[in-house]
């Protein structure tokens, strides 16, 4: 009960400020890049005008950075407190991309942070746009090596359990570096974060439309973020695709529960819309089969014929696992060394995990009285269970499978909003060539109203990633409650009050000088 | 030497010239000091720094991982019907 208890308000902590730190990195990777695009245009044409409006969104940019940064430091310190056997197991695995984050990405936007604002005027305009380029640059810098621990806890890979240390010690970098979980995370990360920067760029602009200021600004400012944005998306959605295909292979659990996908089949489809029904519960599966089983999966839905056996496979009759087919096992799937292998039922992962865990336990003993013969028995014991180490932590069965409902609609609300910005960025373009932007008052309250819907989305988007891999910390290996410290539960109550507190005031603070900021605007005469 | 000399001017006049960044950079000290002097010490203690050397850090996480609580197939069947005790939850919440 207790760990019931400390598990929910440990997560909770986690996802409280993490959501609240995304709020503001997208922006401030999504701004550099299009800042940076406006001076390369006041560099390459002389004109002030675009250095005045790279000025602007540089001030944007510096009031979310400010407020931002360091919000990421107390998921740091979380990893100490709450999580301090993941932080033990994962090694240096997670470790050093941080640090690498820290030490070689953020000490470059730091540095030529300095350059950006205060170089103005004191150095050329080629070193000053160097630099804003390289604080962009950082900023993705940062994201890739953040993303890439992120991806490997999805899909662990490079590394070698340690039963001495129980610890996970790195053996191959660029295996992890080169994850394709984890290269397709990034791309699809940072892709939404230049969506989200082009949407914010024109919900301001169309703002001052709106109130009939800064119309040449507002409009540049528009032509650039649409395109950047459209094309963006395009990368969003493409690699949107490659995020489905490797959670299928790695995660099937995650995909099963994307789709409320509980019976497979060949030439699955895929739902376009759907509403769930909530008396078909996981718990029934072992508490109530009958039940369970008379139970439609859904109320309602709109599906597309073949479409998740082609999402996942690129091939329109592939079977698809669901939820029951992964707990029951005995279908065909290709497992993380590439080879086709038969799915074992869930109660032999489980198992499996179990004699992983006894065998590192009994390996502790024999090192302790010295008895070599037993160390290399429970070692080979323990190498050979290894991969489904995790399992031996589940209760039930059915504790491997997700939040459905939260997955479900986060996935389904996520790529709604995406196909919805796709349209949106289409729309802002062709009243652009048709010079129909700045009379367009409907479009100005769209535009404006999309600016929340993309950080809805962004969210949603962590939602799926992180809720869909419950109850793993890091996938097969290691559960949430496995991961746990001692610490008491009204501790961790308190700082939760705590942060949520803190990061309520910075998100206040900054809303407040963003919208004095905004409205003071760029102050650039329109007849320039 | 005129090379640093340029360098702390740099910076010199860039602070002293700020006017919104003025604002951030108090939200910004101020932030750092709640969460380095006040959030870190107080309430984010490393569990693992009552472990003097990594050999007893290993020791400590092997019997988290080994040892029954975090395992309810070892536990008894009255501590099995206490591990979903939803008033408990409400009352540490």
């Amino acid at each position: 009960m207790i760990l019931a208890s400390l598990s929910k308000l440990s997560r909770l902590q986690f996802a409280l400020t993490a959501m609240y730190h995304w709020l503001f990195v997208p922006l401030t990777i999504g701004l550099g890049f299009i800042m940076a695009i406006m001076e390369s245009r006041y560099v390459r044409t002389g004109d002030p005008f675009w250095k005045k409006s790279a000025k602007f969104w540089m001030k944007i940019f510096a009031v979310n950075f400010a407020i931002g940064v360091a919000t990421g430091i107390i998921l740091e310190f979380q990893f100490g407190t709450n999580w301090s056997n993941y932080s033990w197991f994962v090694g240096d695995i997670f470790g050093a991309p941080l640090a690498i984050e820290g030490i070689f990405a953020f000490f470059l936007e730091s540095t030529f942070f300095a350059i950006m604002f205060f170089g103005w005027n004191k150095v050329s305009k080629r070193v000053h746009l160097l630099s804003t380029w390289l604080v962009a640059i950082g900023t993705i810098l940062s994201a890739f090596w953040i993303l890439i621990a992120n991806g490997w806890m999805q899909f662990p890979v490079g590394m070698v359990f340690n039963p001495d240390s129980a610890r996970n010690e790195m053996v191959d970098f660029w295996a992890i570096v080169t994850s394709p979980v984890a290269l397709n995370k990034f791309l699809h990360t940072v892709a939404n974060c230049f969506v989200l920067g082009s949407i914010v760029v024109i919900g301001i602009s169309s703002w001052y439309l709106l109130k009939k200021r800064e119309e040449r600004f507002a409009l540049s400012s528009i032509r650039i973020a649409s395109i950047f944005g459209l094309i963006s998306l395009l990368l969003l959605i493409g690699s949107g695709d490659g995020s489905a295909f490797h959670v299928a292979k790695k995660q099937p659990m995650k995909l099963a529960a994307m789709e409320g996908l509980y019976r497979g089949e060949e030439g699955t489809p895929i739902v376009a819309f759907g509403l769930l029904n909530h008396n078909k519960r996981v718990e029934d599966i072992e508490a109530n089969p009958e039940k369970f089983a008379s139970e439609k999966p859904y109320l309602f839905k709109i599906s597309i014929p073949y479409g998740l056996s082609l999402l996942v496979d690129r091939k329109l009759d592939s079977y698809v696992p669901g939820i029951e087919d992964i707990l029951e096992g005995g279908y065909l799937y290709t497992n993380r060394f590439g080879e086709e292998v038969v799915a074992p039922p869930m109660s032999e992962r489980m198992a499996k995990g179990k004699l992983a865990i006894e065998a590192l336990a009994n390996y502790k003993e024999a090192s302790t009285v010295g008895n070599e013969e037993a160390k290399n028995l429970y070692r080979q014991q323990l190498e050979e269970n290894f991969s489904h180490f995790g399992y031996g932590f589940l209760e039930r069965e059915i504790d491997s499978i997700p939040n459905i409902p939260l997955t479900f609609y986060s996935f389904h609300l996520m790529v709604a909003l995406g196909f919805y910005f796709l349209l949106f960025l289409a729309v802002t373009i062709y009243l652009d060539r048709k010079r129909m932007l700045a009379q367009s008052r409907w479009f100005h309250f769209v535009a404006i109203m999309t600016v929340p819907l993309v950080y809805l989305c962004s969210e949603l988007g962590w939602v799926v990633s992180e809720v869909g891999r419950q109850p793993w910390t890091i996938q097969d290996l290691l559960t949430v409650n496995a991961s746990l410290s001692g610490v008491s539960s009204s501790m961790v109550a308190t700082t939760t009050t705590l942060f949520f507190i803190l990061f309520t005031l910075l998100l206040a603070a900054e809303l407040t000088i963003m919208f004095k900021v905004i409205k003071k605007g760029p102050q650039i005469d329109d007849n320039n | 030497m005129a090379l640093l000399k340029r360098i702390w001017l740099f910076y010199y006049e860039g602070f002293k010239g700020m006017t919104l960044g003025k604002t951030l950079w108090t939200i910004i000290l101020i932030k750092l000091a709640i969460m380095f002097l006040i959030l870190r010490p107080f309430f984010f203690k490393r569990e693992l720094r009552n472990f003097p050397t990594e050999r007893e850090k290993g020791e400590y996480v092997i019997d988290q991982l080994t040892k029954p609580k975090t395992h309810i197939w070892q536990l008894s069947n009255n501590q099995k019907k206490n591990k979903y005790d939803i008033s408990f939850i409400i009352k540490a919440l």
